[in-house]
């Protein structure tokens, strides 16, 4: 089956990191101001999660079990760095909009728990795509959070007036408060559609993993819905937390 | 609920007192003030009051219609909206006071779950809504009945005011603080028939005059402490909206410490903040931590020492 399909989903839909998993919480209340900030973000968040992805699949065998949050960390701050400096260098202007939050995508939950939850036990092409569908899940989010919040906020829409002259600015939305409304608002509205999908019979744990529900004849590693029960790899996964707040990938190792 | 006979846990004794006989109370309670607003700042006050309950009651309506729980007949819809109308300035664009009610009623109270459930004030929290997001309507007191700051920013800019005008209400200020005997009236009424008491309001009146005799940089002098008590929403806040029964705490020892902290933080927002009032934040703060002030003033139960062991066991 296409796992990286599926875990572009995964990441886009079903587990979207900020309205499902509610994880970054600190970058996307603070710089959602502008759905321009927010998709800066977003993006640039994109790049050093499949990158470092990618990375630590494939030193996961190289990689000790004890020190493997340090090298984590080592490898993000690495891409963080250098996606840095390309920022300053090519878009200085969005650089300065989102201002300390650039450096703080290092200590990034969203970065840490995919390496920790995924990467860390995954070949390297699922790990680049769960990094790629796990950063336009973040992207996309942030981008609807900066949309509501410019459009109440200032009447605008990357940096375009949308409104009538009349139009009061809720200047709230601008600031911290309105960001919790919003992302409040945008998760139950999300939870409401899904629940009405599920009650119609179309849910979206389905789309795209063939999932037939029947989990003890499924050969699909990394599926969330899977219980492994005894089966757990001892020595390589044994009773590690995964750190991703109650969903967890306790994943048998895929030979390839 | 009219079960004579159906069993329930106890406590068994039923009171006579309801929920809609509070708010009536409180309703009839803020006539006064309401009624000088009106008399002050002429017929725009009353088409604010009438938005603005109207909003709320609608709100809530639709809501209960949604949820298929009608709970707008117990008349807290009114009183929020009464209490959110007092809060604004007169000249406030109507839409902007149904906006407030709005908030109040469904993201403060209902998505909370209702009455008795919501963290906050509703009315207050709409008012800090309103300020935050139109801060210029929202503290635009000029009108046709009063032109010129409030008393509070004068006394902020160290000039005289007159304390009896503040006291009947011949000032500038939103539509209900202004008269502080008309709020007077309304809160014996309300002493009268045993609906609040006087921990809170006394607790947090007494520690907020003591503060600003100390840190207010004039002394005890007895015409700015008087100035600072009968000015901004000072005596609404603390009659009406600090003792509201879902957000202040249930001990007894809880609501004196609730008062004490009003009043300290009220005088810190007055006299160190960058604004002259500080009530409507004060109060909310206030609410925010009313959960951690009856944990820490639970009383001990008959037997028990402090800390849960038992007086008559050996330890």
């Amino acid at each position: 089956m296409n796992r990286a399909g599926e875990r572009l989903i995964n990441g886009i839909v079903k587990e979207n990191p900020t309205f499902v998993l509610m994880l970054g919480m600190c970058p996307t209340l603070a710089v959602t101001t502008s759905a321009m900030n927010g998709l800066g973000m977003g993006l640039t968040t994109t790049a050093v999660l499949a990158m470092s992805n990618l990375f630590i699949s494939l030193l996961r065998r190289i990689i000790p079990d004890r020190v493997r949050i340090p090298a984590f960390i080592v490898i993000i701050a690495s891409f963080v760095t250098a996606v840095q400096l390309l920022l300053e260098g090519y878009l200085p202007e969005l650089n300065k909009s989102l201002g300390v939050y650039i450096p703080l995508i290092v200590v990034n939950c969203i970065i840490l728990g995919r390496a920790e939850s995924f990467a860390y036990s995954n070949p390297p092409i699922p790990s680049l795509f769960d990094g790629i569908g796990m950063g336009l899940g973040f992207t996309a989010s942030l981008t609807c959070i900066g949309a509501v919040r410019e459009i109440l906020g200032a009447g605008e829409l990357f940096g375009y007036g949308l409104m009538p002259d009349s139009f009061v600015p809720i200047r709230i939305f601008g600031q911290a408060p309105g960001a919790f409304f919003v992302l409040a608002a945008l998760a139950a509205l999300q939870n409401f559609i899904k629940e009405k999908r599920r009650n119609a019979g179309r849910s979206y744990q389905k789309i795209g993993s063939g999932c037939s529900e029947d989990c003890t004849n499924c050969s699909d590693m990394g599926c969330a819905r899977r219980f492994y029960g005894e089966k757990r790899n001892g020595t390589q996964d044994g009773g590690r937390d995964t750190g991703t707040g109650g969903l967890e990938y306790v994943n048998l190792e895929e030979e390839e | 609920m009219s079960g004579l006979y159906q069993v329930s846990s106890n406590p068994h004794i039923r009171s006579k007192v309801t929920t809609n006989g509070i708010m009536l109370a409180v309703i009839v309670a803020l006539m006064p003030a309401t009624g000088y607003g009106v008399y002050h700042f002429g017929p725009r006050a009353l088409a604010v009051v009438a938005v603005s309950v109207a909003s709320t009651v609608l709100t809530e309506y639709l809501y209960g219609l949604c949820r298929k729980k009608l709970t707008v007949t117990d008349l807290s819809a009114v009183v929020t909206g009464l209490l959110l109308a007092l809060n604004l300035p007169v000249t406030i664009p109507l839409w902007i006071a149904a906006l407030g009610g709005v908030f109040a009623i469904l993201v403060v109270k209902m998505l909370f779950g209702g009455l008795g459930q919501n963290f906050m004030n509703p009315a207050l929290a709409a008012r800090c809504f309103l300020l935050l997001s139109f801060p210029t309507q929202m503290t635009d007191f000029q009108c046709d009945a009063w032109t010129g700051a409030t008393p509070l920013a004068l006394l902020k800019a160290g000039e005289r005011v007159n304390v009896t005008d503040m006291v009947v209400g011949n000032v500038g200020g939103t539509i209900g603080e202004t008269s502080v005997a008309a709020i007077v009236i309304g809160a014996c009424i309300l002493l009268l028939l045993g609906v609040i008491d006087l921990r809170i309001p006394g607790s947090y009146i007494v520690t907020f005059a003591l503060f600003v005799g100390i840190f207010g940089g004039r002394g005890f002098d007895p015409y700015y402490i008087s100035a600072q008590l009968a000015g901004g929403g000072l005596m609404l806040g603390a009659f009406f909206m600090a003792t509201d029964y879902v957000t202040r705490p249930i001990t007894t020892g809880g609501q004196y410490l609730y008062g004490i902290f009003l009043g300290l933080m009220t005088g810190v927002f007055r006299i160190f903040g960058p604004g002259a009032e500080g009530v409507s934040y004060a109060i909310i703060l206030g609410n925010l931590l009313v959960p951690l002030m009856e944990k820490c003033t639970k009383p001990v139960a008959f037997g028990y020492k402090r800390g849960g062991a038992h007086r008559g066991k050996q330890v």
